[in-house]
């Protein structure tokens, strides 16, 4: 294992992270600040308790997962594109390290900025509802695991774009309306039957759903079932990252 | 007995776009040798090099360095090369210092901020070594990837088109960094269309042209073999035209009359030298000189490259 390469890739990703700190952090922090105006201010009034949790307080692992996914899939797809639209890809592609190695480098970092700004996003949150973790493990567990696939998933996009349009459109138009209609704002019992049959194909249900069960106790599909589904498409992208780099897909001619 | 650090065996490599680029290509490079791959643009340099260093699949064929195959024990072969490619590709925003240091951690080598250091001295790049990338001038980053391929210490360096575009102190500097490297055991295959720089520094040539080897062989001999060679003859009285009686001889009058020069071929059976001489005493032509001159390479390069495959 050349750990070394790894962690010269990851150091490498981190500087890039801290040199653009105000973009990566503040941005998500600021827009999720204004979510809790808009969806826990405005419609909390509203809807007073969702499964007697006050509604402010039940939307935020919702939002701090939107985030997550949003931010996970940003960073990784931009770490990888970058080296493949400049250039410098030449030197990862030339260097004594396998796919592994290099996957474990750009998702680790992109993964690593998306659980600080996680934990900076909760930590904000509480500051302005009433929260409690119930299940702490549980919590960074769901945390961790939905970093680290959606870091792979945008390492997919990153590899598979040949365009900056292509870059943005996935997260734009899967990514981010699959999380919202995922139930970050909602619980899918509050939908009619017919929608909460189609809701259970969208994959991140299960992730806003175990997430939100680590904190209150309260879920739309069990936590058995949550994880697995999690594991599942950690799983199903690993294979894809590892068919890329078998195959040399877009970044060996 | 020389030691082979590269064997290249039919390799061809044909683009998605179904372009051959290379053509079973076989070729071997010596341990601590300088090597100039010669060709004109889009002969297959670049491609060659790729593959070698692991950016590019090959279609057919294999390569072993040092003895290890580039595709099962490509971790022991790219630990061996190191690579300046042809575009100048570099990080923007990161500083020369944390490039070149990053480059070393890549290829898996212990952090040595003394190597870095020296190297950076080395290539005049000491002074800009906070400095982001993107402030540097063309030659500057130029530098910068040479100090990136360097900073691992590789055992075999190639370095595509490395003088292409760049000025003359940066020229120099390379050609310093490159003997020392020599010295040191280093092998170096260099791409370039430059002949001058091929003649000047390598031992070995090789020529390319449209994905094939055209040829290899040592400097020397290669001059040797292909070159022509030219007499001048230096007269005493200037003629107008070259006399009949010497018109079966490739003669061409030079310096207003004055000289008179003859091209011969220096692999041929009889260079005709003595005929010549004899034929210019027999129709009374005196001269008070005579000197011989060798074709370059590049001479031999045109000759070579233009010949119909
Ligand atoms: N990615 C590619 N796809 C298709 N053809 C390519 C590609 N890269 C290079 N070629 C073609 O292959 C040939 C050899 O290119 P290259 O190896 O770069 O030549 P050189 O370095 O000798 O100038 C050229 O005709 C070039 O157009
Ligand atoms: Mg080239």
């Amino acid at each position: 294992m050349n750990l070394r390469a790894v962690r010269a890739i990851y150091l490498f990703e981190m500087n890039r992270t801290w040199r653009t700190i105000a973009q990566s952090i503040v941005a998500p922090v600021v827009s999720t600040v204004l979510y809790f105006v808009v969806f826990g201010g405005a419609i909390g009034s509203r809807i007073t308790e969702v499964d007697g949790v006050s509604y402010g307080t039940f939307i935020v692992p919702g939002l701090i997962m939107l985030s997550v996914l949003t931010q996970s899939v940003a960073n990784a797809s931009f770490g990888i594109y970058i080296p493949r639209f400049t250039g410098t890809i030449y030197e990862v592609l030339s260097a004594p390290i396998t796919f592994f190695e290099i996957v474990l480098g750009y998702v680790g970092a992109a993964a690593t900025k998306s659980i600080i700004l996680g934990l900076i996003i909760l930590g904000t949150a509480s500051l302005i509802v009433p929260l409690q973790v119930a299940h702490p493990f549980w919590m960074m567990l769901f945390l961790v695991l939905t970093a680290v696939t959606f870091s792979l998933l945008g390492f997919i996009i990153g590899i598979w774009a040949d365009s900056f349009e292509k870059l943005q459109v996935v997260p734009l138009l899967v990514i981010t309306p699959l999380a919202f209609l995922g139930g970050s704002f909602y619980s899918i019992n509050m939908l009619p039957p017919f929608w909460q049959t189609v809701t259970l194909f969208n994959p991140m249900v299960y992730l806003i759903s175990g997430f939100r069960w680590s904190f209150y106790e309260i879920a739309d599909v069990s936590l058995e079932v949550s994880l697995g589904m999690v594991t599942l498409f950690l799983v199903v992208c690993l294979l894809m990252v590892r068919w890329i780099f078998k195959t040399g897909y877009r970044l060996k001619g | 007995m020389m030691e082979t650090i590269i064997s290249v065996s039919q390799l061809s490599k044909t683009y998605a776009g179904g372009f051959q680029a290379l053509k079973a290509v076989d070729l071997e490079i010596e341990k601590g040798e300088i090597f100039a791959l010669l060709g004109p643009n889009g002969a297959g340099k670049t491609t060659l090099i790729g593959i070698i260093c692991g950016i590019l699949n090959p279609s057919e064929g294999s390569v072993s360095v040092g003895g290890h195959d580039i595709i099962e024990d490509f971790i022991k072969t790219r630990s061996m090369i190191g690579l300046v490619p042809q575009e100048l590709t570099t990080d923007t925003f990161e500083t020369v210092w944390t490039t070149v240091t990053f480059s070393r951690g890549l290829f898996g080598k212990k952090a040595d901020p003394k190597h870095i250091e020296d190297l950076l001295k080395k290539l005049s790049l000491w002074e800009k070594k906070d400095s982001r990338i993107m402030a540097l001038s063309g030659g500057m980053k130029r530098r910068v990837m040479i100090a990136k391929a360097l900073s691992h210490e590789p055992k075999i360096l190639f370095l595509d088109e490395p003088t292409a575009g760049v000025d003359v102190e940066l020229r120099k500097d390379m050609w310093e960094v490159v003997k020392v490297l020599r010295e040191s055991g280093v092998t170096i295959i260099l791409t370039t269309h430059y002949i001058e720089e091929a003649e000047e520094m390598a031992d070995r040539i090789g020529v390319i042209n449209n994905g094939e080897i055209v040829l290899v062989d040592a400097k020397t001999e290669l001059m040797r073999k292909l070159g022509t060679k030219q007499l001048t003859i230096e007269l005493q009285q200037p003629l107008d035209r070259i006399p009949a009686a010497l018109s079966s001889h490739d003669l061409e009058l030079a310096a207003e009359g004055t000289q008179l020069v003859y091209t011969y071929d220096t692999q041929a059976e009889r260079t005709g030298i003595t005929t010549l001489l004899n034929e210019l005493y027999q129709a009374g032509i005196k001269f008070k000189d005579l000197s011989t001159s060798q074709s370059s390479l590049e001479d031999i390069f045109v000759n070579l490259v233009k010949r119909p495959s």
